[in-house]
């Protein structure tokens, strides 16, 4: 069985199913309106020049985020 | 019908980046108007629809671009007001037109369903058909309509294609939503997207039926309204009194059982509506070909690369600058020329006096001084709109997020901060993006650190007068090196003030970036003019209104008052020094007639320049009149104001000429400009006929009263560096005010900006004295 790891540690051009958000729920509300649900398949496209911020594919549109969040997003690679 | 025909009102609505403007743009053809929503600074666009007819003239509302009903940003939040008929000077709209991307169907539907459960008459416009095309997405329309229960138009804003259907579904919905309903035939039910689950279906049904006994006049908007207002726990604290206490405490104990059943009800709706939209999205599409690298994808790869993806934002950064300087110098001589000539012309209209003298020095050369900097500001303006209608806007803010988040803002700061590079204004109302309120006030504190369209007329005439023009390997100029200090030194001040203030005053946590790269995008010539055209007029706009104003008062400022009993001791002297130089005649009239003619004999481009009597009287006879314009000037108003102010820039290397600009800009920044050219009008050595010599080599000439130079490179670079921090522009203080909605924090923001250009200035004068310059 494959183990959870974050989003941030997925390699550029690999996908997972995101298992759990750990970002506090009081910030996260805009997160899940924009489509990163528990069970949404994401990639990661690629960390931006200074390795920071990570750009990620979600439903078919991309989508970028601070690094720091994406450690707090846990998905299970597939 | 009889009377004056009613006029439709029809809204466009739908996620950032869908085409939402490019559909306005096509259905009003260019001619929508901006303004405000009543007592916020939120884009108003606003059109009549093309081909609606005169029975059935249609007004247009383009709202700003929104993710969801809960709102994160002032711009969301107008969004929802509209369509919750929440503003007052904001009419029930007939038809609701929703734009989604059809390229990007899951979350633009997300937003299409919330909207479509409000049960307004709704037509949803499927755009950028093509792009999802070659996406390799096949939508089946009728499939989709059906799902959502409302009329779907397949189209292409952009090209046009499917406008005209949709133009006629408007109209047809528009009619039909006030036609008199002749059975009692009951209106449709509204359509819901949401399977919730049990205990927060239950609870949500409770609450619905709360809102419909509480606020009976919004019954039909109840539902939706009830689970926003369950689901969103900002709605509750930011607006509490906009419920009753009756409906707050229903909200607070629902939640409370929600969470001691394990419910999140925070996020159960946005599940439930994810899931539905999903299947709907599943249903309507076939993937034609297997997903692969798109264009956009491909240009990203280049465009946000580890190394090329900085060296081309530097490049295009770069490039943008310096073609601002450059290219621009073509139309700007031209303007320099036809201000001249006008000036010149109203000369020959109206006899010598003071009408004159106001047309000509007040008037004309005011407005021209600022309207010659229109190609520069038209350039920039361009740029500006070129990067933000081809997406790169976005990239810039992603490249650029790890260096605002060192002080502690992200990167969707920059583009504020980048807009300010073309007026803090715009820059100052495009935070509303940023949710965070702190982080939204920090940004506007230091937006106008950034140096603004408004200060390059300033920069250039300074680097004009004060800075060689050397030049290495053809390009590389040192006029262009200091422009480039100069807006460098605005960007350092900016985040070195905004680190402050996340340090001190507006200590808070980093926000969250959630940032969509949206597809690039051929950005269309017609739109990106009409941008350029629309920001460029507001900055002429502004300069001929206020500009003029200001000039007028400045030459009124500088000419009186009049001393008679002046003009009179320097007429004598005048004649004085002619009788000592031609002693045979005797009469005064006939030594005027001898200054008259020895004043156009020397003007002239081919005077004889060696030394004779008559050239000794023709120079003591221009001493004069500097001595007595000086005299003049310093005895005026303005005179006295600036040298009222004198000894608080004095440290600084100012003189009271200096201090009369650095008054009269205060009220804006270009006015220096004008100002000076007012000042220098009046106290130049000649005016006469050689007035086509530029404000620049004039203030080159100008002397100290030990005889050296006033703009000297350093004192220049000083005045530079006090322009670059302090607060000379009474929009920005307006706007400020209006966005913060408090007067303390434009003061606070006009006395630390105004504090630190006097302290960088006094700093950099005195270590350039001390290095040995002067």
């Amino acid at each position: 069985m494959n183990d959870s790891q974050t989003l941030a540690s997925l390699k550029p051009g690999t996908r997972g199913v995101v298992t759990e958000i750990r970002i506090p729920v009081e910030q996260r509300a805009r997160l899940l309106e924009m489509g990163l649900l528990v069970g949404t398949i994401i990639e990661l496209v690629r960390f931006a020049p200074m390795g920071d911020p990570v750009e990620i594919r979600v439903r078919g549109y991309n989508l970028s985020l601070r690094k720091h969040e994406a450690e707090l997003v846990m998905v299970r690679q597939s | 019908m009889s009377g004056t025909v009613k006029s439709f009102t029809a809204v466009l609505t739908g996620n950032p980046n869908c085409g939402k403007t490019t559909l306005f743009n096509a259905l009003t053809g260019l001619r929508g108007k901006v303004g405000n929503y009543a007592g916020v600074t939120v884009e108003r666009k606003e059109g009549a629809m093309l081909g609606a007819g005169p029975d059935h003239p249609i007004q247009l509302l383009d709202l700003p671009g929104t993710y969801s009903l809960s709102p994160q940003s002032l711009d969301e939040q107008i969004a929802r007001d509209v369509l919750f008929q929440k503003l007052v000077d904001v009419p029930v709209p007939d038809v609701v037109i929703l734009v989604v991307d059809a390229s990007n169907l899951q979350r633009n539907l997300y937003y299409a369903t919330q909207v479509i459960e409000l049960g307004h008459p709704a037509i949803l416009a499927l755009n950028m058909m093509d792009v999802a095309r070659t996406n390799g997405h096949e939508i089946d329309v009728e499939a989709l309509s059906k799902a959502l229960g409302i009329p779907v138009v397949p189209m292409v804003a952009s090209s046009g294609e499917g406008l005209e259907t949709l133009k006629r579904l408007i109209r047809d919905r528009a009619i039909q939503s006030r036609q008199p309903q002749l059975e009692e035939a009951p209106r449709p039910a509204i359509r819901s997207f949401l399977e919730l689950p049990e205990r927060f279906g239950a609870e949500a049904k409770g609450l619905i039926e709360r809102f419909e006994q509480t606020l009976p006049d919004r019954k039909r908007l109840a539902a939706a309204e009830a689970i926003l207002v369950l689901s969103d726990d900002k709605l509750l604290g930011a607006n509490l009194n906009q419920y009753p206490a009756s409906i707050r405490d229903a909200v607070t104990q629902a939640r409370a059982r929600l969470e001691s059943a394990g419910v999140d009800w925070r996020s159960a709706a946005i599940e439930a509506r994810y899931a539905r939209v999903f299947a709907i999205q599943q249903h309507v599409t076939t993937e034609t070909v297997t997903p692969g690298e798109t264009f956009s994808d491909r240009l990203d790869r280049v465009l946000t690369h580890k190394f090329w993806g900085l060296a081309l934002f530097v490049t295009i950064m770069a490039l943008m600058f310096q073609t601002i300087f450059t290219v621009a110098s073509i139309p700007m001589d031209a303007i320099e020329a036809g201000v001249e000539w006008l000036a010149s012309q109203v000369g020959n209209w109206i006899g010598p006096g003071d009408l004159q003298d106001l047309l000509a020095n007040g008037v004309i050369k005011g407005v021209g001084a600022v309207l010659v900097f229109l190609p520069q500001i038209c350039l920039l303006f361009l740029f500006i709109s070129l990067l933000e209608d081809t997406g790169y806007m976005a990239r810039a803010a992603f490249l650029m997020d790890r260096f605002m988040s060192k002080v502690g803002l992200h990167g969707k700061s920059f583009i504020p901060m980048l807009s300010s590079f073309a007026c803090a204004i715009p820059g100052i109302m495009a935070t509303r993006t940023i949710e965070t309120p702190k982080d939204r006030l920090v940004t506007i504190l230091v937006a106008p650190l950034i140096s603004c369209s408004a200060r390059l007329p300033v920069y250039t005439i300074l680097i004009a007068a004060c800075i060689p023009d050397r030049r290495w390997l053809g390009v590389l100029g040192l006029p262009g090196i200091t422009l480039l200090a100069m807006y460098l030194l605005g960007i350092v001040g900016a985040l070195g003030m905004a680190w402050v203030f996340k340090k001190t005053l507006l200590r808070g946590d980093a926000p969250l970036l959630i940032l969509e790269l949206p597809p690039y995008k051929r950005p269309m010539l017609r739109v990106v003019l009409r941008h350029m055209w629309d920001r460029s007029s507001l900055f002429v706009r502004r300069a001929g209104t206020v500009i003029l104003g200001i000039n007028i008062l400045l030459w009124f400022l500088a000419t009186y008052p009049r001393s008679s009993e002046r003009a009179d001791d320097y007429e004598r002297q005048r004649l004085q020094a002619a009788e000592s130089a031609f002693t045979h005649l005797n009469s005064p009239a006939e030594f005027a007639n001898q200054i008259s003619r020895i004043r156009a004999q020397f003007s002239k481009a081919d005077a004889p320049t060696n030394a004779s009597p008559e050239r000794a009287l023709f120079e003591k006879l221009l001493a004069l009149d500097l001595e007595e314009s000086g005299s003049q000037l310093r005895e005026s108003f303005a005179g006295r104001l600036g040298q009222w102010i004198e000894p608080s820039i004095r440290p600084l290397g100012f003189d009271w000429k200096i201090g009369i600009g650095i008054v009269a800009s205060f009220a804006a920044r270009e006015v220096f400009v004008s100002t000076m050219s007012v000042v220098y009008n009046i106290g130049s050595v000649d005016d006469s006929n050689d007035g086509a010599a530029s404000l620049a080599s004039v203030l080159q000439q100008e002397r100290r009263e030990d005889g050296s130079k006033v703009y000297t490179t350093l004192t220049g670079l000083t005045l530079m560096v006090f322009y670059v921090f302090a607060l000379q522009c009474v929009s920005t203080i307006a706007v400020t005010r209006r966005e913060t909605n408090s007067w303390k924090w434009p003061l606070l923001q006009w006395v630390y900006m105004t504090g630190l250009a006097w302290i960088l200035a006094f700093a950099f004068y005195q270590s350039g004295r001390l290095l040995g310059f002067s």
